[in-house]
């Protein structure tokens, strides 16, 4: 084993003191600072569901009341979805890896990159503080009339904050946007890029596109509770279900917000352990842009049951199961690009192998509940909540840790413990599966969402599913320990700890400010591992195109 | 390289060149996104006309046809003193330049002073959405979703105005420290391209708004 010596100076050592991480314009430190803003996020989420899990160990509903138990689910969807999900894969490993990756010194716009995060921490403080009035008790969908004209809860401070929190993610969608436009290094083609860069560019189109729509329709739900407008008020000739029209416009897309980073992550970590290039690359690219676009049309499948004309529901039906096109040709490339690898299965490895079944699992639910009989039967049950839980869990969760343990020894030029790693992600491949699993089983049963209290005979499941939820607590707090262990007393890395290609790992770990000594320039395909496989060279653009 | 230049650029890019492509095409990204923003008040406004256009129709004959089209005209010539203003950044006429970006500025003001006279009127007239809105004829109580998409998008429109002028006295204080020239426009460009956005949008507010309908004297 060679010795690795840490680089004399790098990103963490160039400024020192507490204003040199507020004020950096260095996308890999407002990469951490995204790490510790969604960190904190996650954790709150994290402590909601586990109030969840534990009222629902019994059947009667004794924690807590009924309206108690509103308030916890609604924050913990709130928590997680707009504090964690959203802006994890993007916000941490985008900015830290992007830009290495397309070889540049920065993003293009620096300064709107760190106030990004500074509106994501503060559209957070006024979720925080509508937490401590007492918190919201609309589910996160913020459905109106409820949320407009009858809740007491502080629907203001908590709808404030998510309108806020919109603008970071518009800022880093433009932000990558034009950095993957403009500033690629000599010789990286658009067919050079990594996949992972692909998948960023088409989470970043649907955040610029979708995100201002949730952001004017909070506005007027926000009007509507302040000043009575009534656009959202069927006794004024509003109309309730434009609401739900308007939300679901960016909240459909938003669950490709949050899952589209994800398979980025994975493209990059399946190449890296099977040495060897994405099999079919142009698919894998343009089924991400394909998913992107699709994710626009599709809205409507979440109001088969709310007044929408049983045609238009047709049409919605047809499209959803459109989207599972490209996602199974991910799905199956992935699968190819095993086939005959050198299959080495690394810590970051066994999330991606993970995310692989957890994901098909929770896509091909995804297309039950696309058909328009099956979902009126299971219409918000426990299996739509299974359902998506195997999406941004065994999904979404499944990339980001898969991703940071990947690039963990590039951002801080240590090594974890593999022995805690390994345990830490069985611990929560385990865990997941015995938490959300039980729920397909009670959905298709007819247990309901979001009620604290359920009749005897679903007990076991919810037992199992309660302590699955422990187990997955354990597995999901070993990494914090493991990863601030690695701080100290880690073992150095070295610039390419995997053998990986791409060039985030031509450059040393931790990186210099500016990401590379020398400006690189690139002379050929992503993912050149070994001996050629039997898949032709593909993407013959010009070198030196920009 | 000028010593100007390479003030001007910043560390992240290689060239002037680089660096004004990817701020031209931010911006463009960004008004994709405002297009989106106001697209949600369009959606709702063309819903709630299409199910009751008596209602839109005798509430648009409260608005004021006059101060409206004197609005119109002010937005759409401040978007001349823009043009202008860019033209004269890029053609090295400082001095132009900040006489434009005041002229600008100083038509964006009146527009909302205008827009100030209008709204308190409506407050005058009960016109406002919520418990003391009061409506005078057919139509009754159901002119009230008019005005609240009214408020909305002349709202969202005005707070896009003011934005617009605060950035633009950024703009003018470095246009006034001699800044911007042929070699470096970018913000000046930049702005323009917003400020024209904001004057689109009215485009759009004002026949939606003021003027369909108007012939239309209906009273159910």
């Amino acid at each position: 084993m060679i010795a690795h010596e840490m680089p004399k100076s790098h990103y963490l050592n160039a400024e020192h003191g507490l204003k040199s991480w507020l004020l950096t314009l260095d996308h890999k430190r407002i990469g951490l600072l995204y790490l510790l803003g969604v960190s904190f996020f996650f954790l709150l989420g994290s402590a909601f569901a586990m109030l969840v899990r534990l009222e629902l160990l019994t059947p009667e509903g004794d924690l807590m009341s009924a309206d108690a138990y509103n308030h916890v689910f609604t924050m913990h969807g709130v928590f997680m979805v707009f504090f964690f999900l959203i802006p994890a894969i993007p916000g941490v490993l985008g900015n830290f890896a992007l830009p290495i990756m397309i070889g540049a010194k920065d993003v293009a716009f620096p300064k709107l990159n760190l106030l990004s995060w500074y509106v994501f921490m503060t559209g957070g403080m006024f979720t925080m503080y509508g937490l401590l009035s007492g918190g919201v008790d609309t589910g996160w969908t913020f459905y109106p009339p409820y949320s407009s004209l009858y809740s007491t809860s502080a629907v203001l401070p908590v709808g404030l904050g998510v309108f806020i929190n919109g603008f970071a993610s518009i800022l880093t969608g433009v932000n990558f946007m034009v950095t993957v436009h403009r500033m690629r290094a000599p010789g990286m083609t658009w067919f050079r890029l990594p996949l992972f860069v692909w998948g960023q560019y088409a989470t970043s189109l649907v955040m610029v596109l979708g995100t201002p729509v949730i952001a004017i329709t909070l506005v007027l739900l926000v009007l509507e509770r302040l000043f009575h407008f009534g656009i959202f008020d069927a006794a004024k000739g509003g109309d309730p279900v434009l609401f739900q029209h308007l939300f679901w416009f960016y909240s459909h897309p938003a669950v490709y917000i949050m899952i589209l980073p994800a398979m980025a992550v994975i493209s990059e970590v399946i190449a890296a352990f099977a040495r060897k290039r994405i099999f079919g690359y142009h698919a894998v690219a343009f089924s991400s842009i394909g998913i992107a676009v699709l994710g626009f049309f599709v809205w409507g499948h979440h109001m088969y049951v709310s007044s929408q004309s049983v045609y238009a529901g047709v049409v919605f039906s047809l499209l959803t199961m459109l989207v599972a096109i490209p996602s199974a040709i991910k799905v199956f490339n992935w699968t190819f690009t095993l086939y005959k690898g050198a299959v080495a299965l690394e810590m970051p490895m066994l999330y991606a192998m993970g995310f692989l079944g957890l994901f098909t699992i929770g896509g091909l639910t995804g297309v039950f509940l696309a058909t328009l009989g099956f979902d009126v039967h299971v219409h918000d049950t426990y299996f739509v909540v299974a359902h998506f839980h195997y999406v941004m869990v065994g999904g979404t969760i499944m990339g980001y840790l898969g991703g940071l343990h990947f690039w963990w020894p590039k951002m801080t030029g240590r090594l974890y413990s593999t022995f805690w790693g390994k345990t830490s992600g069985w611990l929560v491949f385990v865990g997941f599966n015995l938490t959300f699993f039980p729920q397909f089983l009670l959905g298709m049963q007819g247990m309901p969402r979001r009620y604290h209290a359920y009749p005897e005979e679903w007990q076991v499941l919810n037992v199992l599913s309660s302590a699955g939820a422990s187990v997955l607590g354990v597995g999901l707090i070993l990494p914090v320990i493991y990863f601030l262990w690695s701080l100290r007393a880690g073992r150095v890395a070295g610039p390419n700890p995997w053998g990986a290609r791409g060039l985030e790992w031509e450059t040393s770990s931790p990186p210099p400010t500016l990401n590379f000594d020398e400006p690189p320039v690139v002379d050929h395909e992503a993912y050149d591992y070994g001996p050629p496989t039997d898949e032709p060279a593909a993407g013959a653009a010009p070198a030196g195109a920009r | 390289m000028s010593h100007a230049d390479s003030s001007a650029l910043a560390h992240q890019f290689d060239s002037l060149a680089q660096q004004k492509e990817s701020a031209t095409l931010g911006m463009w990204l960004f008004l994709c996104q405002e297009i989106l923003f106001f697209g949600g008040l369009f959606v709702t406004y063309l819903l709630y006309r299409w199910r009751d256009p008596t209602a839109f129709a005798a509430g648009s004959h409260e608005l004021d046809i006059v101060l409206g089209g004197f609005n119109t005209v002010v937005l759409i010539a401040s978007s001349l003193t823009m043009a202008m203003a860019v033209h004269s950044a890029q053609t090295d006429k400082r001095r132009q330049l900040v006489g434009y970006l005041v002229a600008t500025g100083a038509l964006g003001i009146v527009f909302l002073v205008v827009k100030y006279f209008e709204y308190s009127a409506k407050w005058h007239h009960h016109l406002i959405p919520g418990a003391g809105f009061r409506f005078e004829g057919a139509v009754g109580g159901r002119a009230e979703l008019f005005f609240s998409l009214y408020f909305a998008m002349t709202g969202m429109h005005a707070l896009h105005m003011v934005v617009g002028v605060a950035v633009l006295a950024w703009i003018l204080k470095r246009a006034r420290a001699g800044e911007f020239g042929s070699h470096y426009y970018n913000p000046v460009e930049c702005f323009g391209l917003y400020w024209h956005f904001v004057d689109i949008v009215w485009i759009f507010l004002f026949p939606l708004l003021y003027l369909i309908g108007r012939h239309y004297h209906g009273g159910a």
